[in-house]
């Protein structure tokens, strides 16, 4: 037996719309029952569960999603404000210079030299200063490059400069071959005419301060222009100078968060800020996965979550389900067998009626019969006339022999249908067993089974109600004829067990009941010919029966040898039995 | 000895007569409760056999008003059904046979009943 077949509840295979007992229904479909109880129960504990479940997923994750834009926002805002204040700063230090000093002192290259050293030791990353006049002749310059009166009227950035009063340039190689950028100013003095104030930022301080800036995993901080070109190193995206192999990201004011996909499927999540009044772009990038990592370990549980659940709540389900229509089946079917019995108890009753009324009225024409056949019997003994004429008189023997049989067996059914009726008395046992086995006789004979009856002499009395024992015999001795083939044998013997009761086994040579029914076959419905018209019910009332006159029933049986069914019964019958 | 057979069954009745009269026991027979109490009035008889069952008069009731007149009369019944106890109820100390009955099981039970 498979284990779902273990597992199966009894209501399975035997509760559908059309199970019953005989004509009894069942009044309920328990697999619809059944059915109906699961998925009702199972969608009101799973329905709101599965609900509560997604939305805490969206609600989770736009939090996660949020807090992770939120960081970077506030990343970006930290960078910015670090970089936005270096250019200041050094553009502030420009006006500062320009105010405390003439034109004619930063002509100087004394002073200038002198300017530089300190704005070196207080501020650190300028690499030299040089004064422009309006024909855009350096006319000063301290630094480590010949650069003294070079011309950058030609210059684009001069021209800017000239129009726009201020000007910060990318980051580019120049002269030096090293990366660094220009901030310059422009100053008018009291002529009229004007001059520039360049400084030349080394690269370094803006690098130092990018490294700082801690992002997870795979994330970068860098500076580009805004045509793209790295101004600063890059981890991920580009060489510094090159151009970035991210797009570039569209004009705004505030700082922005956006997400942006690679090519290999990889999301990520960019942060950027432009910094007014240069042409840089801060950006900080970094990957979506690493970002929402909490939120894959909480969807992880939350999944788990789920799972548990709501196997929690099916294996819950399954089981209360099954439990509650199995009980409400076994409910029911001790109805329908209640029922069976009543309907068993009655169809015995209308039998017992009808054998009474047929045996009155063949009794009546019998007694006649019997009395003529007897009557030209006496004639023939009886007047010498008649006297000798033993072919006539053996006739007439014959037909009173054979009014005898008929009134053998309507007495016999007369017996039957009146010990139908509930009689504590003294019973014979072999006259039970002789009137039993009287019914079967005929069917014995046709079907060669040899029937052998050992009641010893020392068996007494019993007390008993006849009716409930002569049905349990009846029944017993009928089930052993079902269940030989032609020519099997059936042996009835009945001894005394101790003082105060007898046993009578009943020992057919028919094909045996498996092992694994054994324990069944009392149960009330188990048959194996429920195909044939079987009820299951008949050793069931006869145990019941054997139980209600105080008695015990056993049975051994060995498949392909035959079945003995041990009934023991007390002499005497206890006061509240009776 | 005489004997009073009183059966609904005219065909048994009469012919029990006659084969008791074969066997020297003398019989009268009527089919009726009534004619058993006209025929008791003309005869004397020591033996009543009854029939339970029968119209209008049963042999149970037969039986006790036989018995109320004349006290010696022995019964012995005779019944196609009903049960024992039945019978046990109406009419105890009486003698019991279940059609049909064997005419020795008659003779024996007739002696039986005449010897108390």
């Amino acid at each position: 037996m498979s284990i779902i077949e273990k597992l199966k509840p009894k209501f399975w295979s035997n509760g559908g719309p059309d199970a019953g007992i005989g004509t009894k229904r069942h009044l309920f479909n328990f697999r619809r029952i059944w059915n109906l109880a699961v998925i009702l129960t199972a969608s009101v504990a799973l329905v709101p569960l599965i609900a509560m479940t997604l939305i805490h997923y969206e609600v989770t994750q736009d939090a996660i999603e949020s807090e992770a834009r939120n960081n970077t926002t506030r990343l970006v805002r930290n960078t910015w404000w670090t970089v936005s204040y270096f250019l200041n700063e050094h553009k502030t230090v420009l006006d500062l210079v320009a105010n405390e000093h003439t034109y004619e002192d930063l002509k100087d290259p004394i002073k200038l030299a002198e300017i530089l050293k300190n704005l070196e030791e207080r501020l650190g990353g300028v690499v030299d200063l040089g004064v422009i006049d309006s024909y855009g002749i350096q006319t000063n310059y301290v630094g480590p490059y010949p650069l003294a009166n070079k011309d950058y009227s030609g210059q684009e950035s001069f021209k800017k400069i000239v129009e726009s009063g201020t000007y910060t340039s990318d980051f580019f190689l120049g002269f030096r071959n090293v990366p660094h950028m220009v901030v310059a100013k422009k100053y008018t003095v009291p002529d009229g005419s004007y001059y520039i104030l360049r400084a030349t930022l080394d690269i370094k301080p803006i690098k130092k301060a990018l490294n700082k800036i801690e992002v997870s995993g795979l994330g970068d901080v860098f500076i580009i222009n805004h045509k793209g070109v790295l101004q600063t190193p890059s981890r991920y995206h580009g060489k510094i100078l090159e151009k970035i192999s991210l797009p570039v990201p569209r004009y705004s004011k505030e700082i922005q968060v956006v997400e942006c996909k690679m090519s290999k499927g990889e999301s990520l999540v960019v942060g950027y800020a432009y910094i007014p009044d240069t042409p840089f772009i801060l950006m900080i990038v970094q990957q979506k996965k690493e970002l929402m990592e909490r939120w894959y370990k909480t969807r992880v549980e939350l999944f788990w979550f789920l799972v548990v659940s709501i196997t929690v709540i099916l294996i819950v389900t399954l089981g209360m389900a099954t439990y509650l229509v199995n009980k409400i089946y076994l409910a029911d079917n001790e109805r329908v067998n209640s029922l069976h019995k009543v309907e068993y108890s009655n169809r015995l009753a209308s039998i017992g009626r009808l054998a009474t009324g047929v045996a009155h009225e063949i009794n009546n024409p019998l007694a006649i019969i019997n009395e003529k056949a007897g009557l030209i019997k006496d004639m023939f003994t009886y007047k010498e006339m008649y006297k000798g004429d033993e072919k006539l008189i053996g006739l007439i023997d014959s037909i009173i022999s054979s009014v005898e049989r008929c009134g053998t067996i309507t007495k016999r059914l007369l017996g039957f249908a009146r010990h139908m009726e509930v009689n504590i008395r003294s019973i014979d046992v072999r006259e039970v067993m002789e009137e039993v086995l009287g019914f079967l006789e005929k069917e014995a004979e046709y079907r060669s089974i040899t029937v052998s009856l050992n009641v010893p002499d020392d068996i007494p009395e019993f007390e008993s109600d006849r009716g409930k024992v002569q049905q349990i015999f009846l029944n017993l001795v009928n089930n052993a004829f079902a269940a030989m083939e032609e020519g099997g044998s059936l042996d009835i013997t009945v001894k005394r067990e101790g003082k105060d009761f007898i046993s009578t086994t009943v020992t057919d040579t028919g094909c045996g009941i498996p092992k694994a029914d054994l324990e069944r076959i009392f149960c009330p419905f188990f048959s194996t010919k429920t195909k044939k018209g079987g009820t299951g019910l008949g050793l069931s009332i006869t145990s019941g029966l054997v139980h209600e006159i105080g008695g015990k029933i056993n049975v051994q049986s060995e498949v392909g040898k035959g079945t003995t069914f041990i009934i023991t019964l007390p002499l005497k019958i206890d006061k509240e039995r009776k | 000895m005489r004997l009073l057979l009183v059966d609904d069954e005219m065909e048994l009745v009469s012919t029990l007569a006659e084969r008791l009269s074969f066997r020297g026991i003398d019989a009268d027979w009527v089919t009726s409760g009534e004619d058993a109490l006209k025929k008791a009035e003309i005869e004397t008889y020591d033996l009543a056999v009854l029939d339970v069952k029968m119209p209008r008069i049963s042999g149970i009731k037969l039986k006790g008003m036989l018995e109320a007149k004349y006290p010696d009369m022995k019964f012995i019944f005779m019944t196609g059904h009903g049960s024992e106890d039945d019978f046990l109820a109406g009419s105890a100390n009486a003698y019991y046979l279940v059609k049909p009955v064997s005419i020795e099981a008659l003779i024996s039970k007739i002696n039986e009943a005449l010897k108390e």
